[in-house]
């Protein structure tokens, strides 16, 4: 489809200039999980997962409450050490390894329940985001060199720049935790790709959004791939969403993969609908 | 091997006799923080009180009134417990209970000042010297066998584990088929439905501190008659050698507790045996921190999965 | 008066007598019978007084209870103040040109108070990087105190190294062992956290009181140096051959006072740094870490941050801190010795932290100041102090748990 001196370096993306990309997946590979297992006690919560993640892709997982969707999330995040299976991101293995070291490779993730940091500002947050990035050492934070003060002051101009993105910027210095719900979900994500991610797991990005927000995060979610280079694995419940943003859907029940593919193809399997029966 | 086996035996008896002691300790601190979460730092003092009040009673009463011993010492035993337990419940009603809810830091702080608070307490009120207990049960049953096999069991380290074993049946038979019981296990494993179900979960709470305070006392009481002399500073190291053992077996797990309280007991003895006696405190904290890094779980905890 | 009483005079009267009966049957084995060593035997002595006058107070206290609380809620009593940055930044200058005029002014008595106050000035505003910003509970503090004391102490003793040479050496070691100690511990969830850190504190104690040959064991050290000024002596006569001291060099008549001041300024000096370095922490990423990391760990983790070097930054500079106070301590005194570094250290020193608000640095001064005065002033209740002192732990975190000053963080803003 595409040659390969055309994929974008998503990392050199930073402060605002939008980088003309392909609209559909490279076809390489970016995450790849094969065999996927995680047992808890005598609960096999996911048995068997496989599925690849391809590069500028948008990749849902739909599947009735109980699947084991986030479950699959916290193994590929390194959240939980999964009892089997392996996962490969950009050929090189994650699995076992802790989630901040995940972080760091370029997985970040969401969460169903919103994990920002309540009493910082929202300013803050992306700050604290950026705490990998920020070179300056002790001595020099201690005398605020020159070079201290640079580093901040990047940093703040690139955090004003994703407030901007996600339309937070004049609610920049408010408590995170005294966001409206949806602003705090838009923060969330802006943290997020703040870290110049690779791969951008989002869990349930929709949930207690009303429809008008939820266009907008269809808009974000796609703008985001397009213009940064990212690519979205999302966990979703919303149907309308999923089908709207999604290049292939991976759909679970009982914690095993029950069918894979490009929307138009999943929505019609027996084996989904069956699973689905009532839900829209 | 003639000097090593009855050397082992009697090390044996003095560490299961010890270990009783923080058997007893160690429950309290496991059922509190089974229950509500919470490490009651106060409690080593609850056993120094009731050792205490052991000896106030015991002297009340008076050796020399004539009374038969197992009398006498039934009669201390049961007013140190009950005092003992007031004691219990008291702290819990103004030290911790106004503070439920609120961050975990707070209560553990407050704890700390109340067991600040009742060390002097009692240095004020009886004095901060050692008070020497009259010997009460003396004698010892001795044992031998041919070659040189001597051992020599005092009559007071058997009442102690006796007399612990007796309570530690009778309280997992309480806990497993009373009512009461069943309400404390319900708490421990999830409060808030507890409460909608109906059981007065402050009036459990407060039971699980007298019964915590009241297994202490017992404890207290036992040491006063073996060691032989008390001081108001006997529960802070004690306590932390308790919170010790309730960790080594699982905390929130009371046959945990038990053996917690056991394995201490054990180590600790055979190590006073080959190790200079200073150093006998440093195992404790030495096996505190040691578990802590290794399996925080305890021996029969189970190992909890944190909630992404 | 009958309307004061919600469940009716009768009820309230009942309730409070059993809470004085109650209160009477604690009191009485521990107050009201006294254990007397009379020959070989043990007597007791009945003194009735403090249990009637206990049961007394707690009857007073549950009849007043319900009026009282009516009164409180109808008096509007002025919030306690919740002090904006500038106005904390105005008190500390203010702070800080008393603290410079004080040992020109005050006796000598005073300024030695004084001294000792900003020795745990420096404590509380070293703990309260562990506790206060990173949300750490170390109990085992007074472990790192008295490393920084042992320090200066043994290098001198055995090498004579001079102050100036063992202060940041000091400092230096008490930091290892908080790295060390850190390492392992600080991934454990926030009680159990508590206990190892006391454990630790516990253990360095008993090793040095252990280790007689090294350590001098009970005895500890002594004969430990005051530090020189700048390399110049102070005291009455040279103590090597043909050299100079301090009083002879200014051309002034020896006067112990010297010395005392000289301490005092030594010891603003550090108390002055401590606070200019915890005082930047907050407004480097390190310290937005900490702050994140107390909200939301997991969030920190799926950010790339790793919770346990975040934390052990925290726990190694604060226990650099307390290596400087203890060296300093220990050149002060002259001599230490296990006995100066119990639990009980580690619990004022975190009472200091807690009373003056976790995390707000003007409270912690505050509370230093406070809790190592007020016994000064009230020796005639010597005996009581500790009393009084889990008295006030205890209620402090019923009344008000977030202390005395609660913090108001710096925020990052984003300017319009």
């Amino acid at each position: 489809m595409n040659a390969p001196d055309q994929v974008i370096d998503a990392r050199a993306v930073g402060s605002g200039s939008p980088v003309t990309a392909a609209p559909s997946a490279t076809g390489k590979s970016l995450l790849t999980v094969s065999g996927l297992q995680m047992r808890f006690g005598g609960l096999l919560a996911v048995d068997g997962v496989e599925f690849d993640v391809r590069e500028g892709e948008v990749f849902a997982i739909i599947g009735p409450n109980g699947a084991g969707k986030t479950t699959v999330f916290n193994c590929v995040g390194g959240f939980y050490q999964p009892t089997a299976g392996n996962v490969l991101l950009d050929g090189n293995r994650i699995d076992g390894l802790p989630s901040h070291l995940v972080a760091r490779r370029g997985l970040v993730r969401t969460f169903q329940n919103i994990r920002l940091f309540k009493s910082l500002t929202a300013v803050e947050n992306l700050m604290v985001a950026q705490h990998q990035e920020m070179k300056s050492g002790l001595l020099a934070g201690l005398f605020s060199t020159p070079a201290f003060r640079k580093s901040e002051h990047e940093a703040l101009t690139r955090a004003a720049f994703w407030l901007e993105r996600v339309g937070l910027r004049d609610l920049a210095n408010r408590e995170a935790g005294t966001l409206a719900y949806g602003h705090q979900r838009r923060l969330e994500i802006a943290r997020c790709m703040i870290t110049r991610p690779r791969l951008l797991m989002l869990d349930e990005p929709a949930a207690g959004l009303n429809p008008q927000e939820k266009v907008e995060l269809q808009m974000l979610i796609d703008q985001l791939r397009r213009e940064h280079g990212v690519s979205v694995l999302l966990i979703e419940h919303d149907m309308n969403l999923v089908m709207g943003i999604s290049d292939r859907i991976l759909v679970m029940e009982y914690g095993k993969p029950i069918a894979t593919g490009v929307p138009e193809v999943v929505r019609n399997d027996p084996r989904v609908v069956k699973a689905y029966l009532g839900e829209e | 091997m003639n000097e090593f086996l009855p050397q082992f035996t009697q090390q044996l008896v003095n560490g299961l006799s010890l270990g009783a002691i923080y058997a007893l300790i160690a429950i309290g601190y496991t059922m509190v923080y089974g229950i509500i979460g919470m490490i009651n730092f106060a409690h080593g003092e609850i056993y120094m009180i009731g050792a205490y009040i052991g000896l106030v009673t015991l002297t009340a009463i008076g050796v020399q009134s004539g009374l038969p011993l197992p009398l006498v010492l039934a009669g201390a035993v049961i007013v140190a417990v009950l005092v003992t337990g007031l004691y219990g419940y008291a702290v819990e009603r103004v030290a911790y209970r106004p503070l439920r809810g609120g961050p975990r830091l707070v209560p553990l702080i407050s704890a700390i000042g109340m067991s600040i608070f009742l060390q002097n307490y009692v240095q004020i009120g009886q004095g901060a010297r050692d008070v020497s207990v009259p010997l009460m049960v003396s004698g010892a049953f001795e044992f031998s066998m041919g070659g040189g096999f001597n051992v020599t069991v005092p009559y007071s380290r058997l009442l102690i584990v006796g007399t612990t074993l007796v309570l530690m049946i009778a309280l997992t038979m309480f806990i497993g088929y009373s009512r009461i019981g069943r309400a404390c296990r319900a708490c421990a494993q999830d409060m808030r439905m507890a409460n909608l179900l109906g059981i007065d979960t402050n009036k459990v709470i407060s039971f699980t501190f007298i019964l915590g305070a009241m297994l202490a006392a017992v404890g207290g009481v036992l040491i006063a008659l073996t060691v032989g002399k008390l001081n108001p500073f006997i529960g802070f190291i004690a306590g932390i050698k308790a919170f010790t053992a309730a960790v080594l077996g699982g905390i929130g797990s009371i046959p945990g507790a038990m053996l917690g309280g056991v394995l201490l007991g054990l180590a600790e003895t055979f190590a006073a045996g080959y190790l200079p006696s200073e150093y006998k405190d440093v195992v404790a904290f030495a096996l505190l921190v040691l578990i802590l890094l290794f399996r925080p779980t305890g021996l029969l905890g189970k190992p909890d999965v944190e909630k992404v | 008066m009958a309307s004061a009483y919600p469940q009716g005079f009768a009820a309230q009267l009942k309730y409070a007598s059993i809470a004085a009966v109650l209160t009477a049957i604690l009191v009485t084995p521990i107050f009201g019978l006294h254990l007397l060593r009379v020959g070989y035997r043990i007597e007791l002595q009945a003194d009735w007084t403090p249990v009637l006058l206990a049961a007394l107070a707690v009857f007073v206290f549950q009849m007043l209870r319900p009026a009282m609380a009516r009164q409180l809620k109808a008096v509007p009593w002025p919030a306690m103040p919740q002090i904006q940055p500038d106005q904390q930044r105005k008190a500390t200058l203010a702070l800080l040109v008393v603290a410079l005029v004080w040992p020109f002014i005050g006796s000598r008595g005073a300024v030695d108070i004084a001294t000792l106050a900003l020795i745990y000035v420096v404590l509380g505003l070293g703990l309260n990087i562990v506790v206060g910003f990173a949300g750490l509970l170390d109990l085992g503090y007074v472990g790192f105190y008295a490393v920084g004391g042992y320090t200066y102490a043994l290098l001198n003793s055995y090498f004579g190294l001079s102050f100036w040479v063992c202060l940041p050496i000091a400092g230096g070691m008490a930091a290892l062992f908080g790295f060390l100690l850190g390492f392992p511990v600080l991934r454990l969830r926030g009680d159990y956290l508590a206990i190892v850190t006391l454990g630790f504190g516990e253990i360095i104690r008993l090793l040095l009181n252990n280790m007689t040959t090294i350590t001098g064991g009970p005895d500890g050290v002594s004969g430990i140096p005051k530090p020189s000024v700048f390399g110049i002596e102070m005291a009455r006569s040279a103590s090597t051959e043909g050299g100079t001291t301090f009083h002879e060099m200014l051309g002034m008549d020896y006067d112990g006072m010297h010395m005392v001041i000289f301490l005092y300024l030594l010891a603003l000096l550090l108390a002055g740094i401590t606070l200019f370095v915890s005082n930047r922490l907050v407004r480097m990423p390190i310290g937005r870490a900490w702050e994140a990391l107390r909200d939301d760990e997991i969030a920190c983790r799926s950010l790339g941050l790793s919770p346990t070097k975040v934390k052990l930054s925290a726990f190694t500079l604060g226990a650099m801190f307390a290596g400087f106070a203890g060296s300093f301590f220990a050149a002060r005194q002259g001599l230490v010795n296990p006995e100066s570094f119990t639990f009980i250290e580690s619990a004022l020193i975190l009472a200091i932290v807690v009373l003056g608000g976790m995390g707000s640095q003007l409270g912690v001064i505050l509370a230093a100041i406070l809790l190592t005065v007020l016994p000064e002033l009230a020796r005639g209740f010597a005996e009581y102090r500790m009393l009084i002192f889990g008295l006030v732990m205890v209620l402090m975190m019923i009344w008000r748990p977030q202390g005395l000053l609660p913090a108001t963080r710096p925020h990052l803003e984003l300017p319009r």
